[in-house]
């Protein structure tokens, strides 16, 4: 154990005079270093690239599937349906009256361009419940009859931002807690590394169902209780960083030159603490959206008109006949979550000194 | 030794308290009431109807009166004084749902999901060790590279998906009836069946709960085996046991091993917490009749004394898992000096 604790200083400094010594390009050198060890990880690249992927369908879900044609020709005039729906949700533009709250599939338009999956991922088709996979459902309907390739496409957005916006907010409370903790040691340290206990202790996932069940279902609550109950790794990794650099000689130096404690935490400081960190914010996304697949798989927390991968999962519960539900949406979640643990475990790998060159 | 246990079990008491204070607020202070629940299904459907005042009047007091039964007319902090002075008696009180007393209904449970989890952690343990020894002596060769793919593969194999799965494709449905879809026992299971009868009928039954509930864990355990064993056969005194002519054999599982088991017994402590919370998905896909299921019906029902007390046994249990891997340490590594705390 005390050899690990001290190969873990060693890359401590190592780190450290690696950006010391790049002086005039602040720093780029160390994460040069790590981005020309990362690539050499063919796993981690092929991680990075579907996590890339999903930004991807995330960002341009409207486009891939949308009950809306992107090109019509209706009445002798031209139409651009789903660009004209974002400037009518940014308060823009309006609708044509003879277009407002119109199905564009049964308007008699004479050229109609429709996305490659013309459903939205709330269409409710009840004529065509639990419908196979064919050539018109790509990946089947749910009970309601609405398509699964759909729901597969727009729950991308909900696991990116769930994963981000609750990895942001347990990253925001573990660097500021674990920061003061490692600074000022003694009774600041003491008092928060009780709470790190206890919260080690508390049975998180059971606390998250509470918390969840009893608050009305909201996506927003969601994301920030489980960011409110998931910073404790992020805390304890930033103070043991904090720990070994507030003793390194350019901090004495700083704050013997007068900087303040501020100052001293999160400019000279924290820039050298954040790479073990950076491990647990990857692996902390891949957990965000393992745990918001349960809590909606449970039916908790999100509002039951919403679609999730974890929401069309459960109905794969009660309908078992209905293979498409279970398959789909889970291999969603599984390969998102594969490949953060892949960027996840290539950055560990990229920022740990005794590997590099080998 | 005990000196060291006494302290530590004396440590804990500010750490149980303020977890069970966090549960007790986060029931009480949430917004809605387990009266009106109560009411919304039963009483308060009527008043829905338009009843008259009179009648509301007498529902009003109903609720009153069941809200004093329950002592939650209180302010807070009297409610939590009286809930602490009845743990020391191991009163859980009454549950919500059918007044059946907390604690009973816990101890019926507690077998079922005590088997499912100690099986699950003996398996874990089971094939992550030598897995992980696997791996660390076969570095870098193309089965330690499938091995490790295969534990990533496993590791991010979300259990709720696996779960669904497994009773879609495999318990009955559509596909194979390879195992029960739930329950922990046949329907038509008797005491009066011979033993091997009875071993076979729960180890079909619980085959797939315990390998779902147990996956994630070997495969994670496993590569923290291999990491540590290989930190560990890096180490000088390893050399000098290969210098001095001792077989590869005795190297690996006297020396390296040994040394290398230090961190298996840490994770042990972080496994223990989630037991419950774990089951919760497992007991509700194959319906078992365990705590996990228990807790998932009780939040939904806003069951205050059932969900207190389930968050007190399983942080009792974490707790009592931190300080179990903590003298288990020392037992795995006679250098860890009692007493001493560690970084």
């Amino acid at each position: 154990m005390s050899a690990g604790k001290a190969s873990l200083q060693g890359s401590a400094q190592n780190g450290g005079t690696l950006v010391g010594t790049a002086g005039s390009n602040r720093g780029a050198g160390y994460w040069s270093l790590v981005w020309r060890q990362f690539r050499r990880d063919r796993l981690a690249m092929a991680g990075l690239t579907v996590v890339a992927g999903l930004f991807v369908v995330a960002i341009f879900a409207d486009f891939l599937a949308n009950d809306k044609p992107y090109y019509m020709r209706y009445q002798g005039a031209s139409y651009f349906p789903i660009f004209r729906s974002y400037l009518v949700q940014m308060g823009v533009g309006k609708w044509p009256p003879e277009l407002l709250n119109v199905d564009f599939k049964e308007l008699e338009g004479e050229t109609k361009v429709f996305p490659p999956i013309p459903y939205r991922s709330n269409n409710i088709d009840l004529r065509a419940p639990f419908a196979d996979p064919s050539p018109e459902h790509w990946l089947g309907t749910d009970k309601l009859g609405r398509d699964v390739m759909a729901g597969v496409v727009h729950g991308s957005r909900i696991s990116l931002f769930i994963g981000f916006v609750s990895v942001g907010i347990s990253l925001t409370i573990g660097i500021v807690l674990g920061a003061l903790a490692g600074f000022f040691g003694s009774w600041v340290d003491l008092l928060i590394s009780r709470l790190f206990e206890l919260m080690l202790a508390i049975p998180t996932f059971f606390l998250l169902i509470t918390i969840a069940a009893l608050l009305p279902p909201s996506i927003f609550l969601t994301m920030s209780v489980i960011g409110m109950t998931s910073w404790v790794g992020i805390a304890r990794f930033t103070r043991n960083e904090f720990l070994k650099i507030r003793n390194l000689d350019y901090v004495t130096a700083a704050i013997a030159l007068g900087v303040s404690n501020r100052q001293v935490m999160f400019r000279h400081i924290l820039p050298n603490a954040l790479a073990p960190v950076m491990v647990s914010v990857v692996l902390g996304i891949a957990a965000a959206i393992l745990v918001e697949s349960s809590l909606s798989f449970l039916g908790i927390g999100v509002p039951a008109d919403l679609v999730t991968w974890g929401s069309i999962l459960n109905e794969a519960r009660s309908n078992s006949f209905a293979w498409w539900l279970a398959v789909f949406p889970g291999l969603a979640i599984f390969i998102t979550v594969l490949a953060y643990y892949l960027v996840g475990e290539g950055l560990r790998d990229a920022l740990d000194p005794r590997l590099r060159g080998s | 030794m005990w000196r060291y246990i006494v302290q530590r079990l004396v440590l804990f008491i500010p750490t149980f308290l303020g977890i069970t204070l966090i549960g007790f607020l986060i029931m009480h202070l949430a917004p809605g009431d387990p009266a009106d629940l109560l009411a919304g299904g039963g009483l308060g459907a009527a008043a829905g109807e338009g009843i008259s005042l009179e009648k509301r009047g007498t529902v009003d007091q109903a609720l009153a009166q069941w809200r004093a039964q329950y002592g939650l007319d209180r302010p807070l902090h009297v409610q939590y004084g009286y809930w602490l002075k009845n743990l020391f008696t191991l009163n859980f009180g009454d549950s919500f749902k059918d007044n059946q007393p907390v604690a009973v209904k816990i101890l019926d449970r507690l077998p079922v999901t005590l088997t499912l989890n100690i099986l699950s952690i003996i398996l874990v343990y089971l094939i992550a060790i030598p897995l992980g020894i696997y791996s660390a002596t076969h570095s870098y060769s193309l089965g330690d590279q499938a091995t490790t793919l295969a534990a990533f593969i496993l590791f991010s194999l979300p259990v709720v998906w696996a779960g669904t799965m497994a009773l879609v494709f495999l318990c009955g449905g559509d596909f194979y009836y390879w195992f029960p879809p739930a329950a922990l026992t046949s329907i038509d299971y008797s005491p009066q069946w011979p033993l091997w009868w009875k071993i076979q009928d729960r180890a079909w039954h619980l085959f797939m709960p315990v390998l779902l509930l147990s996956y994630s864990g070997f495969a994670g355990l496993s590569r923290y085996m291999r990491t540590g064993m290989r930190e560990v056969l890096e180490q000088d005194f390893v050399r000098t046991a290969r210098a001095k002519g001792l077989a590869e054999r005795v190297v690996i599982f006297k020396h390296v091993l040994r040394n290398s088991l230090i961190p298996m017994v840490t994770i042990l402590a972080s496994i223990l917490p989630g037991l419950i919370g774990g089951s919760i998905i497992i007991e509700t896909i194959f319906s078992i009749p365990g705590l996990g299921q228990l807790g998932y019906q009780a939040v939904l029902a806003r069951d205050y004394p059932t969900v207190m007390a389930l968050f007190t046994v399983s942080s009792m249990l974490a707790l009592i898992g931190i300080l179990l891997s903590d003298i288990l340490l020392t037992v795995v590594d006679p250098r860890i000096a009692f007493g001493r705390r560690e970084v």
